[in-house]
């Protein structure tokens, strides 16, 4: 069971990720957990300097950047 | 470079539609599809070369790099030159404060990124040499660079950081000082390639509509409008034009993309290109929605304070460009 979390105060960009990992999950058929983190707190515990962020597993793959479906895919079938 | 382009244009429009050449008509839709190819060969181009240094000089590594040492003021100029080229989406300029000024970053330095980021980017440099050429871009870059310096030392002097708000103040206040870098990806320029090539696309795709649109409006009065014609009311002499133009441009939202065409006609048209420039640096370096962003981190005075210092750096570099272009 992996877990995915989009990082982002909620601008369409971290939307757009969020979906894509939505996607990603649903096509690669793995156990995954998708969540947001929105809180602003939250996200300066983490370190996030550019959002959205895509973390798997409590490692942060993508920043700044709007992740797309094949991407995660392959990042959650490693 | 782009002789070809004008050829095309003029075979376009005057060749294949038959538009009579020198009528009204004819001028507008040619400088439309001349300006358009134009300028998104130049900002594919341009968005290219930035997105591979930034591939390279991520802002995780902006922050590593200002924090690692002591720069004795260097340190402004250092993060002034990293934020034009680092591209952020205004919904991080939260994090990115917070998140430079925890990580021990000066205030003052962490707003002179903040205001040289938006400032000067990949859209409006390719914007500008498309539109103005290389020695009126190479100004606005040096200039947008200082103008970002100045007023970042300016707001150090001022002792802003009991003007943050209060949430701001406990994560200063709490310090955990370990921030921790996360291991970098090393990757090779192949596998970066694609990435940079998608977000270019991804800017230039955000633009394009903002820039056929700005394109559209400047062709028409770039066709329709005498030459000159602005020189009646707007002159280099007249000593209120500058701060003007700028406080108009303040609360205007928008971006280089659909600004920087109708700047391009409206010098044309006998507007002094100092008082132009200085008007677009309004309009792209500060704006509302920008305030309601900021008003997160910041009191409503430290607000005003910032805007107004940034303000007026633009308003004087826009008199010493009408003096020096």
């Amino acid at each position: 069971m992996k877990t995915i979390k989009v990082l982002g105060t909620g601008c369409s960009k971290c939307n757009v990720t969020y979906q894509n990992a939505l996607e990603a999950v649903k096509r690669s058929g793995i156990e995954a957990e998708v969540s947001k983190i929105e809180d602003i707190m939250e996200l300066m515990e983490l370190n996030v300097l550019t959002t959205p962020v895509l973390m798997i597993d409590g490692v942060q793959y993508i920043k700044g950047r709007v992740a797309d479906v094949k991407e995660i895919m392959d990042l959650i079938a490693k | 470079m782009f002789t070809w382009t004008q050829h095309l244009a003029d075979w376009m429009i005057y060749g294949f539609f038959g538009i009579e050449k020198g009528s009204k008509l004819g001028d507008a839709l040619n400088f439309f599809v001349f300006d358009t190819i134009k300028i998104f060969i130049l900002l594919f181009l341009v968005t290219m070369v930035m997105g591979t240094i930034n591939s390279y000089f991520p802002i995780d590594k902006v922050r590593h790099f200002l924090t690692k040492r002591k720069w004795y003021g260097l340190d402004y100029f250092v993060a002034s030159v990293f934020g034009t080229i680092t591209p952020f989406c205004s919904c991080s300029s939260v994090p990115l404060f917070v998140g430079f000024v925890k990580g021990g970053i000066p205030l003052g330095v962490t707003l002179a990124f903040l205001i040289s980021s938006p400032l000067v980017d990949a859209v409006s440099v390719a914007m500008f040499i498309g539109m103005f050429g290389w020695k009126v871009t190479i100004v606005y870059v040096v200039s947008g660079i200082i103008i970002s310096m100045i007023a970042g030392f300016i707001l150090s002097k001022m002792k802003l950081e009991n003007l943050l708000t209060d949430w701001v103040k406990n994560i200063l206040a709490s310090k955990q000082s370990g921030i921790q870098d996360q291991m970098e990806v090393r990757q090779s320029f192949q596998k970066r390639l694609p990435i940079i090539f998608k977000e270019a696309m991804s800017i230039v795709k955000g633009v394009s509509l903002y820039i056929v649109i700005g394109i559209a409006i400047g062709g028409a009065m770039h066709g329709f409008i005498p030459t000159n014609f602005f020189e009646q009311y707007i002159s280099a002499d007249n000593p209120f034009a500058v701060p003007i133009a700028v406080l108009a441009g303040v609360p205007m939202y928008s971006n280089a993309a659909g600004v920087l065409p109708v700047m391009e006609v409206l010098v044309q048209k006998g507007i002094p290109i100092g008082t132009a420039i200085a008007f677009s640096m309004a309009v792209v370096g500060l704006s509302v929605p920008e305030a309601l962003l900021l008003k997160k981190v910041m009191t409503t005075k430290m607000l005003f304070l910032f805007f107004g210092v940034v303000t007026a750096c633009i308003i004087v570099s826009g008199y010493l460009f009408n003096l020096i272009l």
